[in-house]
C-alpha cells in the first residue's frame, strides 16, 4: 500500500507538465481506428491485368477506394469533400481512374496502383444540367485517349493524359436534358442523347475529332415521354410514352430520327408505377413494376418483344461483354433470407451462365445494387463475382454461391452515438475464451522483465508487443473495474444500429431496425437521436439496459416520428412505435420511474409535450413536477428564441392521458435584417461538476456560476453568412450570447466586430469556448467566457464553511436576478475546425481539455489551461503557483498534443467524450468516415498504474530486498558472535 | 421624415395620456449609470414643448445642441397578462431616440422612462388568483420601438409569487440593438426564493425599476508586437540585482560550505592519524623498514 502511494507520488510530481504523446509502441494498446468508405453508388473492376485484383468505386460519403477483391481491404482511399458529390467514375487508359464529381464541373484522374492525383481539370459551363462521362475505348490508335465528360450544359473533350480541354461544345442552350453520350464502334462521331423542354427527342452528332457540330435534329413524340431514356443499344434508344402503357424504341442513326411504338399486354397486368430501369443491358431494356421486372428484347428493325417476366427482382447490373462478343448481365431476385444470384446471356435468353442461391443474413435488408464481373475460372471457363450493396449499405462479394466477403459501411455514416455499459461478472457465467492462465501472465511479465533489462531478443520484443496488443483483458464481454469497456451504440443513417466494444472496435451486434422500414405511411424513414432509456442499477444482474431510437419519416418538421426501443445487450428491437406524432424535440427528464426506465418528453410540431413511457406511474411522476418543466426552442428560419412551460393535460383528444399541453413563457427576438442564427450550444445534461469555487491567487474565492439552463448562441449578420472573404469587415458583426433557458434572460451579449462564422461552441461547467473567423486580423480565433457569480461573492465565511453552514446545498431559483459577472479572452488559432468537445470525467475532478477536430481530420487535445481569460502578461508568483501561464497571443499547437497521432478521422464530423469509471480517464470516440478510440487522461493516470506497468519487476525488486535483508541479518549476527567470542 | 411623424403622434399621445389621466407615478427612477438620473415624466414633456426651453435647461456646446436637436422622444407600451389571459396594457415606456452624429441609420435609446397604470380592481383579483396558483405573469413589448408593433412582441414572464414585498417589486432590464428590443428580462429586483411562499402585497403600487443594457464589446485579441517582447525582455533582465548574492547562489554556497568544512574536519583527522601512525611505524622499523613502507602507501 504505502509502495503504492509512494509510487503514486512520483507520477504526480513527474507529471507537472502533462504531454499526451505516446510512444511509438504504445499505438494500438489502448486506441482502435476503422477505416470505411461508405454506401457503394458506382464500381469498377480492374481485373484484366495480371496482379492484383481490385475493384474501384465511388461512394455516397464521396469517397473514392480501390479495394482488395480477395479479401475487401482498402488498397488506397481518396475523399473529397463534403461538397464535392461523385458523379461518374471510370478507368481510362488502364491505368488513370477518372471521376467527373461536383456536378459535372472537375475531373480529375487518379493513378490506379496508389490513388495518387495524376491531372485535374475544371470544366466550366453555363447552367447546372446531369453529368455524363464518356471513356471510349476503340477511337483508333492515336485518339485512345480522349475523355468525354458532360456537365452544367458542356461537353467536353479531355485528353487522358493531362487533362487538357481538347474541345468545348455548349449543348443546353434550349433546356435540353442530354441524357446519354453514344459512340458507336469504329466511327469519328459522337451522339448526345436527350429531351427537350417539350418533351421532344433531341439528337446532337458532334465530330469526335475536333467538336464540330456535324447535326442536330429533334422530332416530337404525340404524348410526349415520361421518365429517363434507356439504351440498348448504340443505335436505338428506349423510353416509355408518358401514358406508361407503352414503350417507344427511337432510332437516331445518323441524325435520322423514327420512332417506333410498341404496345405492351403484360404491362396492363399490373399496377403501380412502371419504371425503365437505368441499367446498360445490351439489346435489351428493363422495367420494372411492381418488384417485378419486364425484359424486353430490341430487335434489329427496331420491334420490342418481351422476354420474360421475372418476380421478386430487386436490382438488375449493367452488361458486361467479356470474350467472344458475348455478354452477360446479372439479376438479384430475393425472398425473404435467401437471395438469388442469376447470371444471363443477352443474346441466348434462354440460357445463363450462373444461378447461385445464397442464404443471407436478415440483417442486411433487401439488395440496392448489383455489379458482376468475369473471370476464367481454373477449367478455362467463364465464372462470375457480383458485388452487391445492400439496404444497411454494406458491400459484399459473391462467388461460388457464398459471400466471400463483406464490410459493415454503414459504419461510414454514423448519426448518433450513445453507450451502454458491459453486463457484470456473474459466477458461473464462463468467460473463459478470454482469459489466460496464470502461468501465461507470469511468462508475459518475465519477458516484459527482459524487456526492460535490455535483455531481450528482438523475438521476445515482438512477443511482448504482440501481447500488449491482444491483451485479452480488453475486449472481455464484462464491466472492468476502471470502466474502460463499455458498448459504443451507434445509430447510422441507413437505419441500422450497432454496438462496438471499447476494447477493440469489433461489432457486438447489429440490426436493421423494423421500425425504420420503409412503408406507405413512412416514405423515407431515417433516424435523428439515440437516448438511454432504461439503465439498470438496483437489477443490473438480471436485467438488460436499452436504448430509445428516435426517427422521423420525413424531411419536414411535421413528418410522422418513429420511436423504437432496443435491448443493448442482445440488440433485439424490443418494441417499437411507428408512426406516431411529429417529433421536433426529445427531453430526457431526471425522473425514473420502478423499473429505472428514463421518463422522456417528446415535443411535436404544434408544440404539444407527449410523455414516455406511457404508463400510469409515469404520469403520476410527471404530475408532481408539473410546474417545474420547463424547454425552449430555437427557430432558425425565423431568428426566434422561445421558452415554454409544460401546463396541463391536452384539451383535444381527451382520451390522451401522456399529452401535455405547453404556454409559451418568453421569447427573445433577433432583428432579422441584422442578426441570424448560426449556432447554439448547451452544457452535456451528465456533466458533473466537482468544485463550485475557484481560489485565487490573492486568497480570495470565485464562485462558478452553474446553471443546466444555460444556453450559449452565436448571430452574425445576414452578410457574413457566406463563405470567408464574401464581406468587408465593417459589415461584419458576430455577437454571442447567454440565456438562461427557464426565465429568457439575456445574461451576456457580446459583439466581435469584424467577426464572421462559422461558430463551433462548447459548454462546460462555467465557460464556453467558441471558435470563429476574425476578417480583420485574417485569422481563426478562439474566445472564451467564464462566468462567475457575484451573489454567492460574499458568502465565504471559512468558519461557516466547516461548521457545515454554509448555504450551498439550498434550492436555488432561476427567478431570483442572479448577479454574475463575466471574463472573456480571445486567442488566435491557426486552424480551422471540423468539431470541437470537451473531455468529461467521473467526477469532474481532473482539469479539462478541449478537443478540437482540425481540419486536417484530426484530433487536438487542448489544455482548458491556455483558454483562461486571467493570464496576463507577466503573472505574478502567486498566480503562476495558481497554474495560470503567461498571456499569449496565439494559442499553442503541440505535435505531441494530437491525440490521434498519426492517423486521420476521415471526413470528421463530431468527437465524443464519455467518463470512465476511473477519475482521470475520460473515453474519447472521433467519428466521420473513420471510427477512432482512445483513452485519454488529462492530469496523467494519477489514479492507477499504467497497463506497462512491470509487476513481475516489482515483485522481483521486493523479493531481492527481502532476501537481502536475510542475508545481511546473518551476516550481522554472526559478526556479534564473532565479536563476543573476541 | 417619418420617423418624426412617428414621434410627434407619439409626443401627443403622451399629451393626451399625462393630461387627460393625469396619473402621478410613484415610481423609484433607476437609471442605468450610463444616462444618469432625471426628472420625472411631466417636467420633461414640459420643457419638450418648447425647444428653446430644453436648450437653456441643458449647458452645453453648440455641436452637442445640435446633436440633441435630432433627438427625439418615443413612446412604446408595455402590455401584460395573467396567467393565459389575453395582453392588456399596463404602462407606458418613454425613452429619447438619438442618432449618432455618424451615419443616421444608427439609433440608439436613452434615457428610458417607464409609467405604470395603477391596477385595476379587476387586474387585482386576476393577481391574486395568480398568487395563489403560482401561476405566471407574464409581460410584453413591441420587437421594435419605431414601428410598433415591429415583427413581434417581445415576452417575458415571472412567476407572480417572486414579485410582492411591501408593494410590488418589478425590474426590467432591456436588451437593444438600435431600435429593435431583443430581449426583455423581467422579474424581481432581488432574489425569489424556493419553494415560493404565498404572499400578497401590502400595497398595490408597482416599483419599477428600468435599465437599458448596452452591447458589451469583446475584448481585443492581444497582439503583441516586437516592441513590447523588448520591453517584457529588458524589464526581466533589470530584476535580477535586487535579489542578493545570498538569494541567489545559496544553493551553490551551501554545499561549497559543507564540503570545506569536511574537508577541513578530514585535513585535521589526517594530519593525527599521520602523527599516530607515524608513531606506530616507527615502533615498528624493528621488526623491517620495508613493511612500514608499505602501510603508509596503503593509508592513502
Amino acid at each position: 500500500m504505502a509502495i503504492r502511494a509512494f509510487l503514486l507520488c512520483i507520477i504526480l510530481f513527474s507529471s507537472s507538465y502533462t504531454s499526451f504523446a505516446l510512444y511509438e509502441d504504445q499505438v494500438g494498446l489502448m486506441d482502435w481506428h476503422q477505416q470505411y468508405i461508405g454506401k457503394v453508388k458506382k464500381a469498377v473492376f480492374q481485373t484484366q491485368k495480371a496482379g492484383r485484383k481490385r475493384v474501384v468505386v465511388s461512394t455516397e460519403e464521396n469517397a473514392i477506394a480501390a479495394l482488395d477483391l480477395r479479401h475487401g481491404e482498402i488498397f488506397w482511399r481518396q475523399i473529397l469533400g463534403d461538397n464535392d458529390v461523385i458523379d461518374e467514375i471510370d478507368i481510362a487508359l488502364g491505368k488513370y481512374v477518372v471521376t467527373l464529381s461536383s456536378g459535372g464541373s472537375v475531373l480529375r484522374a487518379w493513378n490506379l496502383p496508389d490513388g495518387q492525383m495524376v491531372w485535374e481539370s475544371f470544366l466550366l459551363g453555363s447552367k447546372p444540367s446531369r453529368s455524363l462521362l464518356l471513356t471510349p475505348t476503340n477511337f483508333g490508335a492515336d485518339k485512345d485517349n480522349v475523355i468525354l465528360a458532360y456537365g452544367n450544359g458542356c461537353l467536353h473533350a479531355v485528353s487522358s493524359i493531362d487533362g487538357d480541354i481538347l474541345w468545348k461544345k455548349e449543348l443546353a442552350e434550349n433546356g435540353i436534358d442530354v441524357q446519354h453520350l453514344v459512340h458507336p464502334e469504329e466511327s469519328d462521331t459522337i451522339y448526345a442523347l436527350g429531351i427537350g423542354e417539350a418533351s421532344q427527342f433531341e439528337a446532337y452528332v458532334i465530330n469526335a475529332r475536333n467538336g464540330e457540330l456535324l447535326k442536330h435534329s429533334s422530332k416530337g413524340f404525340p404524348g410526349g415521354f415520361s421518365g429517363d431514356l434507356s439504351l440498348p443499344t448504340s443505335e436505338k434508344a428506349v423510353m416509355l410514352d408518358s401514358s406508361e402503357s407503352s414503350l417507344v424504341s427511337v432510332s437516331f442513326v445518323g441524325g435520322e430520327i423514327k420512332f417506333q411504338e410498341f404496345q405492351i399486354s403484360d404491362l396492363q397486368g399490373y399496377s403501380g408505377e412502371a419504371v425503365l430501369l437505368p441499367s446498360k443491358l445490351a439489346g435489351m431494356v428493363a422495367i420494372k413494376i411492381d418488384r417485378s421486372l419486364l425484359l424486353v428484347k430490341l430487335k434489329d428493325e427496331g420491334t420490342l418483344e418481351v422476354v420474360d417476366t421475372v418476380p421478386h427482382v430487386e436490382a438488375v447490373s449493367d452488361s458486361l461483354s467479356f470474350a467472344e462478343g458475348q455478354t452477360a448481365f446479372g439479376l438479384i431476385q430475393q425472398d425473404g433470407g435467401k437471395i438469388q444470384l442469376s447470371v444471363k446471356s443477352s443474346n441466348d435468353w434462354k440460357s445463363h451462365f450462373l444461378k447461385e442461391s445464397i442464404e443471407f443474413d436478415q440483417q442486411r435488408g433487401l439488395v440496392h445494387k448489383v455489379f458482376i464481373n468475369n473471370y476464367v475460372r481454373t477449367d478455362r471457363t467463364y465464372g462470375f463475382r457480383a458485388l452487391i450493396v445492400m439496404e444497411d449499405h454494406s458491400l459484399l462479394l459473391l462467388q461460388q454461391g457464398a459471400v466471400v466477403w463483406n464490410r459493415e459501411d454503414a459504419l461510414a455514416s454514423i448519426i448518433d452515438v450513445t453507450t451502454s455499459e458491459l453486463p457484470v461478472q456473474k459466477d458461473g457465467v464462463s468467460v473463459a475464451k478470454v482469459e489466460h492462465n496464470l502461468f501465461e501472465w507470469l511468462k508475459g511479465h518475465l519477458l516484459k522483465l527482459k524487456a526492460t533489462l535490455m535483455l531481450a531478443t528482438p523475438d521476445d520484443v515482438a512477443a511482448v508487443q504482440r501481447i500488449r496488443l491482444q491483451s485479452a483483458e480488453k475486449s472481455k464481454m464484462t464491466r472492468d473495474h476502471n470502466g474502460f469497456r463499455k458498448l459504443l451504440i451507434v445509430l447510422t443513417r441507413a437505419g441500422k444500429l450497432f454496438a462496438l466494444h471499447t476494447g477493440d472496435g469489433r461489432i457486438v451486434w447489429s440490426r436493421l431496425l423494423n421500425a425504420f422500414h420503409k412503408s406507405g405511411t413512412c416514405e423515407s424513414p431515417r433516424g435523428i437521436k439515440l437516448h438511454q432509456w432504461q439503465v439498470p442499477h438496483h437489477h443490473a444482474l438480471d436485467e438488460n439496459p436499452s436504448v430509445l431510437v428516435v426517427g422521423t419519416c420525413g424531411h419536414n418538421s411535421d413528418a410522422f416520428g418513429i420511436l423504437s426501443f432496443v435491448d443493448a445487450y442482445k440488440g433485439e428491437e424490443l418494441n417499437y412505435l411507428a408512426p406516431v406524432h411529429s417529433i421536433t424535440q426529445v427531453i430526457p427528464l431526471p425522473f425514473t420511474d420502478s423499473t429505472e426506465q428514463r421518463l422522456h418528453l417528446i415535443i411535436d410540431a404544434e408544440g404539444y409535450g407527449h410523455l414516455y413511457p406511457r404508463t400510469p406511474e409515469a404520469v403520476d411522476i410527471f404530475q408532481k413536477e408539473l410546474g417545474n418543466i420547463y424547454w425552449y426552442s430555437v427557430d432558425i428560419n425565423n431568428n426566434l428564441l422561445k421558452g415554454h412551460v409544460v401546463k396541463k393535460n391536452c384539451k383535444e383528444g381527451i382520451a390522451d392521458d401522456y399529452c401535455f399541453e405547453s404556454s409559451d413563457l418568453w421569447s427573445v427576438i433577433f432583428p432579422s435584417d441584422s442578426e441570424k442564427i448560426i449556432a447554439t450550444s448547451t452544457r452535456k445534461l451528465s456533466e458533473v461538476v466537482h468544485t463550485q469555487a475557484k481560489v485565487n491567487a490573492d486568497q480570495d474565492v470565485l464562485y462558478k456560476y452553474i446553471s443546466k439552463n444555460l444556453l450559449f448562441l452565436a448571430t452574425v449578420t445576414p452578410k457574413a453568412m457566406g463563405d470567408i472573404g464574401s464581406v468587408t469587415p465593417e459589415d461584419s458583426w458576430l455577437f454571442v450570447y447567454l440565456v438562461d433557458t427557464i426565465t429568457g434572460r439575456v445574461l451576456l451579449r457580446m459583439s466581435h466586430h469584424g467577426c464572421q462564422g462559422p461558430v463551433h461552441a462548447v459548454f462546460s461547467e462555467n465557460w464556453v469556448v467558441y471558435h470563429y473567423f476574425n476578417l480583420r486580423a485574417h485569422r481563426y480565433e478562439m474566445s472564451v467566457v467564464e462566468i462567475y457569480d457575484q451573489s454567492r461573492a460574499d458568502n465565504k465565511d471559512v468558519l461557516k464553511l466547516v461548521l457545515g453552514k454554509h448555504n450551498l446545498s439550498a434550492p436555488v431559483s432561476s427567478y431570483s436576478r442572479p448577479e454574475i459577472m463575466t471574463k472573456s479572452q480571445s486567442y488566435f488559432f491557426t486552424h480551422s475546425v471540423k468539431a470541437v468537445a470537451v473531455t468529461s470525467t467521473a467526477k469532474g475532478i481532473t482539469s479539462k481539455q478541449l478537443l478540437i477536430g482540425t481540419i486536417g481530420d484530426q484530433v487536438l487535445a487542448l489544455d482548458k489551461r491556455f483558454l483562461d481569460p486571467r493570464r496576463t502578461l507577466n503573472p505574478t508568483q502567486a498566480e503562476k503557483e495558481e497554474g495560470i501561464m503567461p498571456l499569449t497571443d496565439t494559442l499553442p499547437i503541440m505535435p505531441q498534443a494530437f491525440v490521434t497521432h498519426a492517423l486521420k478521422v476521415e471526413g470528421l464530423r463530431s468527437i465524443i467524450a464519455i467518463p470512465a469509471k476511473l477519475e482521470s480517464t475520460t473515453l474519447i470516440f472521433a467519428h466521420g468516415v473513420d471510427l477512432f478510440f482512445t483513452r485519454l487522461a488529462p492530469s496523467k493516470t494519477y489514479d492507477s498504474l499504467t497497463d506497462d506497468f512491470n509487476y513481475a519487476l516489482l515483485l522481483l525488486t521486493i523479493v531481492a530486498l527481502v532476501i537481502s535483508i536475510f542475508v545481511t541479518w546473518i551476516w550481522s549476527e554472526r559478526k556479534d558472535l564473532q565479536e563476543k567470542w573476541r | 421624415m417619418r420617423t418624426k411623424s412617428v414621434v410627434a403622434a407619439g409626443f401627443f399621445l403622451l399629451l393626451i395620456l399625462t393630461t387627460s389621466r393625469g396619473f402621478q407615478s410613484d415610481e423609484l427612477l433607476v437609471d442605468d449609470e450610463e444616462f444618469g438620473l432625471e426628472g420625472g415624466i411631466r417636467s420633461r414633456s414640459r420643457s419638450r414643448s418648447d425647444p428653446n426651453n430644453v436648450n437653456a435647461a441643458t449647458p452645453q456646446s453648440t455641436r452637442k445642441r445640435l446633436v440633441s436637436d435630432s433627438d427625439s422622444k418615443i413612446q412604446f407600451p408595455l402590455e401584460h397578462a395573467f396567467g393565459d389571459s389575453n395582453f392588456s396594457p399596463a404602462g407606458t415606456f418613454t425613452a429619447r431616440l438619438k442618432s449618432s452624429s455618424h451615419g443616421s441609420q444608427m439609433q440608439t435609446l436613452t434615457k428610458l422612462r417607464f409609467s405604470r397604470n395603477a391596477f385595476t380592481e379587476t387586474e387585482k383579483e386576476d393577481f391574486e388568483k395568480l398568487l395563489k396558483g403560482d401561476d405566471f405573469y407574464r409581460i410584453r413589448v413591441p420587437s421594435n420601438v419605431l414601428n410598433l408593433p415591429g415583427r413581434e412582441y417581445v415576452v417575458s414572464s415571472v412567476k407572480a409569487r417572486c414579485l410582492p414585498r411591501d408593494g410590488l417589486e418589478e425590474h426590467f432590464v432591456m436588451h437593444m440593438d438600435g431600435v429593435n428590443i431583443l430581449a426583455v428580462n423581467y422579474g424581481s429586483p432581488g432574489a425569489c426564493q424556493y419553494p415560493r411562499q404565498l404572499k400578497f402585497p401590502a400595497k398595490w403600487s408597482f416599483n419599477s425599476h428600468t435599465v437599458l443594457k448596452p452591447t458589451e464589446q469583446a475584448p481585443r485579441t492581444p497582439i503583441f508586437s516586437e516592441v513590447v517582447v523588448g520591453e517584457n525582455a529588458e524589464s526581466d533582465e533589470v530584476q535580477p540585482p535586487e535579489r542578493s548574492f545570498w538569494a541567489k547562489y545559496w544553493m551553490y554556497l551551501i554545499p561549497l560550505g559543507l564540503i570545506v568544512m569536511n574537508a577541513m574536519t578530514q585535513a585535521m583527522n589526517m594530519a593525527e592519524e599521520q602523527t599516530s601512525g607515524q608513531a606506530g611505524a616507527q615502533g615498528q622499523q624493528a621488526i623491517g623498514a620495508q613493511r612500514a613502507q608499505n602501510t603508509v602507501v596503503r593509508r592513502r
